[in-house]
């Protein structure tokens, strides 16, 4: 068997036997990050991890949804979660990279913190 | 493959290690902000492996990514790459050899002037295509490898000094405009390395359709004055879990294409699944030299290459990317059989309550 072959076949079988990394138990002992609730929800979202979570279902949070959907979802995967307290930075960072205007980030910020 | 941007020696990369250290410091320091707004440190994680030709590489790679709002509208960010290449040797001993590379991708400072006007200053990744600012990151990109055409309008180093602005200047429900400007000196310095360089980019976006067009430009301002354009069309119909990308560039000695779609099957027993998890991507591209001025980093010679990858998004953040790629070119053709697993890490810069 040829090295890269045997190099990664060991690589998934260290990621299958891996415990849950950092940034989900911090979203397990926190809130759920409604980036997974995205993931559960949206069929063509690109989620590595989804979950069932309940989400609001009001106007502004459906409309956060889409604008995820639409705009994020376009370059990356949803992360599989991370704390609500770097949601605000995480937006502030993304506005810049991927041009959100005021109104995006507003309901962006609101989805992921409903 | 991340390109790296600079070559420092190991000197050098320890220089790097301190930099990037003095950024955690300052990251550190500002401890009192708002719920909301802790910074945060993400990144990637990666171990690759291409064999180009009969010859194995191995790459373990870790891109560490910084952003720290300082009050209500100034942001800073950074992202660096370290990595040890580790490549057969070619004498009659055999073996391999190993460097190791640090370097800052970018430093920048985002000050928002309006809802339609960020400034940047510092160092900056040039906003030209689509590749370098949103598909470069480690944990975002399907190939490990980048599109062939990826250095042109780049300004070799893909970086920019100086300043640039940028926003959303038309955000309506069935369309959006989006805008980047900069302009960038000459520097010297290897972690800062850059051109002295102008240009921009305009996307148009449809919701609705989920289509996006854009053009660049940017021009190149010292010694042979150079133009570059650009065009990019992203198209991802809704509810289908496909995604079509594609860029073309022209640069003063060379142009090309690529067209890259992937799919994920999520269809079929949803994301979660075991097929569901599965993600096929294809790429298709080609580059064309317009002259024998090889200065920009293209093949010396017209060359066309097809990937076929597979994708594999396992739990956790984490990805596995194979893919086969057949290069065809007048100097030979080859085979690049590339395997990798890709960890995305993202959390707060400290523990909270």
């Amino acid at each position: 068997m040829s090295k890269p072959v045997l190099l990664t076949l060991v690589c998934m079988a260290t990621a299958f036997g891996l415990p849950p990394a950092s940034p989900t138990r911090q979203a397990a002992n926190a809130h759920l990050s409604p980036a997974q609730a995205v993931n559960a929800q949206a069929p063509d979202s690109q989620p590595a991890n989804a979950r069932a979570a309940t989400h609001s279902a009001e106007g502004s949070g459906n409309e956060g949804e889409a604008i995820f959907k639409q705009q994020c979802s376009r370059c990356h995967n949803a992360p599989d979660g991370f704390s609500p307290r770097i949601s605000g930075t995480v937006l502030r960072h993304m506005r810049v990279r991927a041009s959100l205007s005021r109104h995006d980030e507003q309901e962006l910020l609101r989805f992921l913190n409903p | 493959m991340p390109r790296p941007q600079t070559h420092p020696d190991p000197a050098s990369s320890r220089t790097a290690l301190h930099r990037l250290l003095l950024a955690v410091a300052m990251l550190c320091a500002v401890r009192g902000a708002q719920a909301q707004d802790t910074p945060l440190l993400s990144g990637g994680v990666a171990f690759f492996s291409n064999t180009n030709g009969g010859n194995t590489s191995y790459l373990p790679l870790i891109e560490p990514l910084i952003a720290a709002p300082l009050g209500p509208r100034l942001l800073v960010e950074s992202r660096s790459y370290l990595f040890e290449s580790i490549s057969p040797t070619h004498g009659p001993s055999g073996g391999y050899t190993h460097s190791f590379f640090a370097g800052l991708s970018y430093l920048q400072a985002d000050y928002t002037v309006s809802p339609h006007l960020t400034v940047a200053g510092g160092s900056y990744l040039i906003p030209f295509g689509t590749y370098n600012e949103r598909l470069s990151p480690v944990w975002v990109s399907n190939f490990q490898d980048g599109p062939i055409i990826s250095s042109l309008g780049i300004m070799s180093t893909g970086t920019g000094t100086g300043a640039m602005v940028r926003g959303s200047a038309i955000s309506k429900a069935r369309y959006s405009v989006d805008y980047a400007a900069f302009f960038s000196s000459r520097v010297g310095n290897q972690y800062f390395a850059s051109q002295r360089a102008s240009g921009g980019r305009l996307s148009l976006y449809l919701p609705t359709q989920r289509l996006e067009v854009g053009l660049s430009y940017d021009r190149l301002l010292q010694g042979t004055h150079e133009n570059f354009y650009g065009a990019h069309v992203w198209w991802e119909p809704k509810d289908t879990g496909f995604r079509l990308r594609s860029e073309f560039a022209r640069g003063h000695h060379a142009q090309g294409y690529w067209i890259e779609a992937d799919y994920r099957a999520q269809r079929f027993g949803g994301p979660e699944s075991l097929v569901g998890r599965l993600e096929p991507v294809f790429r298709i591209q080609q580059s064309f030299r317009r002259d024998t001025i090889v200065s920009d980093g293209l093949p010396s010679a017209n060359t066309q290459r097809a990937d076929f990858g597979l994708d594999y998004n396992l739990p956790h953040n984490t990805r596995i990317l194979t893919s086969y790629s057949r290069q065809f070119a007048s100097t030979g053709n080859t085979n690049i059989w590339e395997t990798g697993i890709v960890y995305r890490f993202l959390f707060p810069a400290w523990k909270g309550r």
